[in-house]
């Protein structure tokens, strides 16, 4: 925007004078800005900036030698047996994490709208979210845990099921069930966020709207499919986005449950292996920079809805 | 954004009694299932909290609701010893070391930014600022090899001055977005005001635009705190595995790592690191939720 303000200009900290041509000393003007600007910048530039730009170079480059090889450390992505399960995993968490979090969300929100303890039921299922991930890994290897059937189960998990007449299931271990287990606790975290942004965009669904339909006969689950549904649909989309990132970039919860095995990898996890466990950094800055291309248009997305919102 | 405390609406309520009783019986099933619902969710927490007080062999033999019958088997024995041996005590206070000058240095240095971006005109602030929020896109994952060879260079790993400047720097872009966002909407006129009247820039921020702005900077303030609290990431690549400067964090998951079935000891040591994050959301709701809502386009 250019200067044309002379309200403003005319208090600028130029030792206190009232500027007398607001256009006749812009380098005082963008000093001043600068001031405030600089630590921002420089940290930004040093922290963001430059080290995308870096890993992007680097992830066309052989780590030992530092020489460009192409797509090399990519085509290995796309083709080796482990990474392609590490691409299903976050596809299996991108369909279940998300669409369980958001059904879920919905549904609670339009359910405890209709009761006087909203505000405390609301509140129990949001405080996963102040938990951190490292602690939620804890509590729910803990509900997993596994015994022989000869043994009593410690795990909530596994007493359920035991006491169901089934047998106990190594619910961290066994590959037809892990990731579940993993997207499970993920979906306890996050369902709190979805419920709340949901039910706030139904308190902005204008009442005279919902009560002109019931005058005109409609029941209530026509009024939630045709009024309610279709009015929350940009609060949907919105909080669908922001779960799918949070699903593309899930680390913690991985890390310390499973660290991956048992075909439970994701992207995150496995960027941090291919740094520390197996010292291909290449490799690593691939990986991240497929993570920055699934999410590049997801968050655009938002972003662009979050400012005309604003 | 609303609050989880929003009042409950009640379409048409009932006014005698009679039909508040035919209408609380045929709404039965809705609040078992919102009550079930409720209970399930805080099961995961509730056995990791009382089993915290349990002993080891208790823990390994029977499920910790077995000890809601038998309470006086329950002793603060795994806190001392995750405490003191474990060296927890250490991680919680290196993590309050990390986190609250980290907090308090994205908070001054992301309102500074973001009061030129509001108030102080200047070429091409629109398209820096726009520069800023499309910083919020980028994973983390992208910048931790760059960095990480710059702090080895520097000497800046294993270091709480380099957890601090990467905290700051990964919360800016967020936390410009929100402050701008906010300063922006304060009253034009007050500030114009202050400005004809002979007010710096200086004195405009620190007297009109923070005293203003203290809701947005509580709400920005707890999610950073509670983001830096929580992370582990930055934690595990920036400053190694030194047991010293290890957050709560860290140490956990290297107590899983080393101690995955002493559930005495990991059922403590997650708890106490949870103590902080859910008394400021008991404490500061309104805050916390807006904060953790606002936070949700963080990259």
């Amino acid at each position: 925007m250019a200067p044309s303000s002379k309200e403003l200009s005319a208090g600028r900290p130029v030792s206190g004078r009232p500027d007398v041509s607001a256009s006749a000393r812009p380098g005082r003007r963008l000093s001043v800005a600068w001031l405030y600007l600089a630590p921002a910048g420089l940290l930004l530039g040093a922290f963001l900036v430059y080290p995308t730009i870096s890993t992007i170079v680097l992830s066309f480059t052989d780590p030992l030698s530092g020489q460009f090889v192409g797509l090399k450390n990519y085509t290995y992505l796309f083709t080796s047996q482990q990474t392609l399960t590490v691409f299903r995993n976050n596809l299996l968490w991108l369909f279940l994490f998300t669409s369980a979090t958001v059904t879920l969300g919905l549904l609670l929100a339009v359910l405890t709208n209709h009761v006087r303890y909203e505000a405390v039921a609301k509140a129990v299922i949001f405080v996963p979210m102040a938990v951190s991930f490292t602690a939620a890994a804890v509590i729910w290897r803990f509900m997993y845990i596994y015994q022989p059937a000869t043994f009593a189960q410690t795990g909530v998990m596994n007493a359920l099921v035991t006491a169901l007449g089934g047998d106990p299931v190594a619910w961290i271990t066994n590959r037809n069930v892990n990731n579940f287990a993993l997207i499970t606790s993920g979906i306890w975290m996050w369902t709190g966020f979805a419920l709340v942004v949901v039910s706030a965009g139904l308190k902005g669904i204008p009442s005279e709207i919902i009560e002109a339909a019931r005058v005109d006969g409609a029941n209530e689950r026509q009024i939630f499919w045709f009024i309610i549904l279709p009015m929350l649909r940009s609060v949907l989309l919105v909080v669908s986005v922001t779960l799918i990132i949070n699903s593309l970039k899930v680390f913690d919860l991985v890390y310390v449950m499973t660290f991956g095995n048992y075909d439970t990898d994701v992207l995150a996890n496995r960027m941090f292996k291919e740094m520390f466990t197996f010292g291909n950094f290449g490799r690593a800055s691939a990986v991240a920079v497929v993570l920055l291309a699934a999410i590049l248009p997801l968050a655009l997305f938002n972003l662009r809805r979050f400012r005309r919102e604003q | 954004m609303a609050t989880a405390e929003a009042p409950a609406t009640t379409a048409n309520a009932p006014t005698t009694n009679t039909g508040r009783l035919a209408r609380a019986v045929s709404r039965g099933p809705l609040h078992v299932l919102i009550i079930a619902v409720c209970l399930a969710w805080m099961i995961p927490t509730l056995g990791l909290f009382v089993s915290s007080f349990r002993e080891g062999s208790d823990i390994a033999t029977s499920g910790w609701w077995t000890a809601l019958s038998s309470p006086s088997t329950l002793n603060l024995e795994n806190y001392r010893q995750v405490l003191f041996t474990q060296g927890m005590a250490r991680s919680f206070l290196n993590s309050l070391i990390i986190a609250v000058p980290a907090t308090l240095l994205t908070i001054l240095v992301a309102a500074l930014a973001a009061y030129a971006f509001s108030w102080i005109e200047f070429r091409g602030r629109e398209a820096l600022f726009l520069l800023v929020v499309a910083l919020l896109v980028v994973p983390l994952q992208l910048t931790l090899i760059p960095v990480l060879r710059m702090y080895a260079t520097v000497g800046l790993t294993g270091t709480f001055t380099g957890m601090w400047i990467a905290h700051v720097a990964y919360g800016l872009p967020f936390a410009v977005f929100l402050l701008r966002n906010f300063f922006i909407a304060l009253p034009k006129d007050l500030l114009e005001s202050a400005f004809l009247e002979g007010a710096s820039h200086f004195t405009a921020f620190w007297r009109i635009v923070v005293p203003l702005s203290v809701p947005a900077l509580a709400a920005l303030g707890i999610f950073q705190f509670l983001w830096v609290w929580n992370d582990l990431l930055i934690a595990l690549v920036y400053l190694g595995g030194s047991a010293t400067v290890a957050p709560m964090t860290v140490t956990i998951s290297n107590l899983v790592n080393s101690f995955g079935g002493a559930w005495q000891l990991l059922t403590a040591a997650a708890f106490i690191s949870v103590t902080l994050p859910l008394l400021i959301f008991f404490a500061l709701q309104r805050y916390f939720v807006e904060g953790i809502l606002a936070g949700a386009v963080k990259g």
